[in-house]
């Protein structure tokens, strides 16, 4: 396959379409569109189910329904869009289904605005909806990684049974980049063994999140976390640039971590010893990875298009023995590189202190640069 | 190192076609290229533009404080990217719908009546060729022939009884950049 200008949401829409989507739900919603656009042109094309919803809360139970039979099916949505679907997805996760779900994140709470943002990370990262489950999040920072890893969400889905996310962002969504779509699939042949397709001479299976007796819905939760522990040892993706001997570690994932990349590839020409670190799964946290380089690291930052949620996570595996500072910009605003340079810059001549909570001297400094 | 340039002007004008059509040129180059649009609630008539960074090396922050490059189509994007434009830049104006001088003098610009230029080749809308041929003399981050072979691999086919009048808008807008002598600003690879 040659190498197409292709815009992110247009591409992860065909990627899905390669990786033998077999019915697509949505609703539309800035800047998300395209992608749906996209299914609603090419779906029908391949002789698929493409079906705009009349809100978000029927295409995700839509992807419910269509996921109990076994199918690969997904949907596509942009932050309030997300919320919407919250008890969807959590009736999904409590059933045990696979199905993919593409957030493409804007500036929030509540309409907000559509620019790029990363607000929604303790949202799709924590659960969201209700009940105890984890759901896989990928986090692509360039069109041809959405192409790969909207591919990839359809495969550990139903490997794990389990709900992945792809998060993006209207940057990711919205630009043009060279990249290679993988050839066309062909459409899955088998069943899996708990699909329900019509029970005609055989058992009947049941597929509910329903279990009334307590000591059952134990029994299930069990079963959720055992399958997502092995995710956790199997499933962590992440990419690192100038890390050999890196004493200042940055942090970013999607957006934020490209926008990062800049400004470390700019101060390594500086002579900082400053390196990248870039989660391509968020859930599972590449954890294990940040805790090898403590020993080498003076410090860490981490980099977010939101108020410090990822941070939380790389404190924990942090454990507190080297300081953890932080910048992120909120609301929509894209950082420019040479903010996070300035932040690497001051990390790297001025002392941290350790137990001091990032957020307080961030704040001053954020609030000192905005309307 | 890379290269960046923004694109602005009305909605209409072709300014996401003329930096879509730089970002194929690119790919077809064998580089890294991101395309980038703005896109704000607009309305018709509103501001559109895009950023294009093209680079030997793996793309980082597509969005860029400082371009190298700017070309401004209507009025209020030179008075939101004149002082934007890189320290020894390139900033090309379209002098048919703006009104003043270009006021930095530590960047190498051009005011070309690209409206003019685009109706005496018969057809208003080529203004866009017309600024990118100039910029393509002034900045040479891809031949003007990089690009002409991009116009003709990836127009739009219902467009494609366009592609001589629009690789002719290319070459006016370039020729009226030499014909004004130009300084020729160095791509640093």
């Amino acid at each position: 396959m040659a190498r197409e200008l292709l815009k992110g949401n247009e591409a992860m829409a065909e990627a899905a379409i390669r990786a033998g989507l077999e019915a697509y739900f949505g609703y539309p919603i800035t800047p998300q569109t395209e992608l749906l656009e996209w299914m609603s042109k090419r779906m029908p094309e391949l002789g698929r189910p493409f079906l705009q919803a009349e809100s978000e809360v029927a295409a995700i139970n839509m992807v419910y329904g269509a996921a109990c039979t076994g199918k690969r099916v997904m949907s596509s949505s942009s932050s309030p869009g997300v919320s919407l679907m919250m008890e969807g997805l959590s009736y999904i996760a409590g059933t045990e289904l696979p199905a993919v779900l593409i957030n493409v994140m804007r500036g929030g709470p509540g309409l907000g605005n559509i620019a790029p943002s990363q607000g929604d990370y303790n949202q799709m990262v924590r659960g969201g909806g209700h009940g105890d489950y984890h759901a896989i999040v990928l986090a692509p920072a360039s069109v041809q990684e959405a192409i790969d890893l909207v591919v990839l969400a359809f495969d550990l889905a139903e490997k794990y049974r389990s709900l992945t996310f792809v998060i993006a962002d209207g940057n990711i969504g919205q630009m043009m980049e060279p990249a290679e779509l993988p050839p066309m699939r062909p459409l899955k042949r088998t069943v899996p063994e708990w699909a329900v397709q019509g029970a005609i001479g055989r058992e009947r299976r049941v597929l509910s999140s329903i279990y009334i007796e307590p000591e059952d819905e134990e029994v299930v939760n069990i079963r959720l976390l055992e399958r997502w522990r092995e995710i956790e040892a199997n499933e962590v993706r992440f990419k690192e640039y100038f890390l050999e001997d890196a004493e200042i570690i940055v942090i970013g994932y999607g957006t934020a971590g490209r926008v990062a990349f800049s400004a470390v590839r700019t101060a390594r020409e500086q002579g900082i010893p400053v390196g990248l670190l870039r989660p391509i799964t968020v859930n599972p946290f590449p954890s294990g990875r940040i805790a090898e380089l403590i020993p080498q690291a003076r410090a860490f930052l981490v980099v977010e298009m939101s108020t410090g949620q990822m941070l939380e996570d790389v404190q924990r595996a942090v454990e507190g023995r080297v300081p953890v500072e932080f910048y992120g910009r909120l609301g929509g605003v894209v950082p420019y590189p040479d903010e996070i340079l300035n932040e690497i810059i001051r990390v790297a001549e001025e002392p941290i202190e350790l137990g001091v909570d990032p957020l307080d001297g961030w704040l001053k400094r954020l609030k000192a640069i905005t309307n | 190192m890379q290269t960046e340039i923004i694109i602005s002007g009305f909605g209409g004008q072709g300014v996401l076609f003329a930096g879509q059509l730089l970002a194929y040129a690119a790919m077809d180059a064998g580089k890294d290229v991101t395309w980038i649009p703005s896109y704000g609630p607009e309305m018709r008539g509103g501001t559109a533009s895009c950023t294009v960074i093209i680079s030997d090396e793996e793309i980082g922050s597509p969005n860029v404080r400082n371009p190298k490059a700017v070309l401004v189509l209507n009025l209020p994007s030179l008075d939101k990217y004149e002082v934007l434009v890189a320290h020894g830049g390139v900033l090309i104006a379209n002098a048919s719908l703006i009104n003043r001088a270009i006021e930095r003098k530590d960047i190498n610009s051009l005011m070309i009546p690209a409206n003019e230029i685009a109706e005496s080749l018969g057809n208003r809308r080529l203004l866009n060729m017309v600024m990118l041929g100039a910029m393509l003399e002034m900045l040479p981050v891809l031949s003007l022939e990089q690009i002409e072979q991009a116009l003709d691999d990836h127009i739009p086919e219902r467009h494609r009884k366009l592609l001589d009048l629009n690789i002719s808008a290319i070459r006016h807008g370039a020729e009226f950049a030499r014909k004004e002598g130009v300084e020729i600003t160095e791509v640093v690879e």
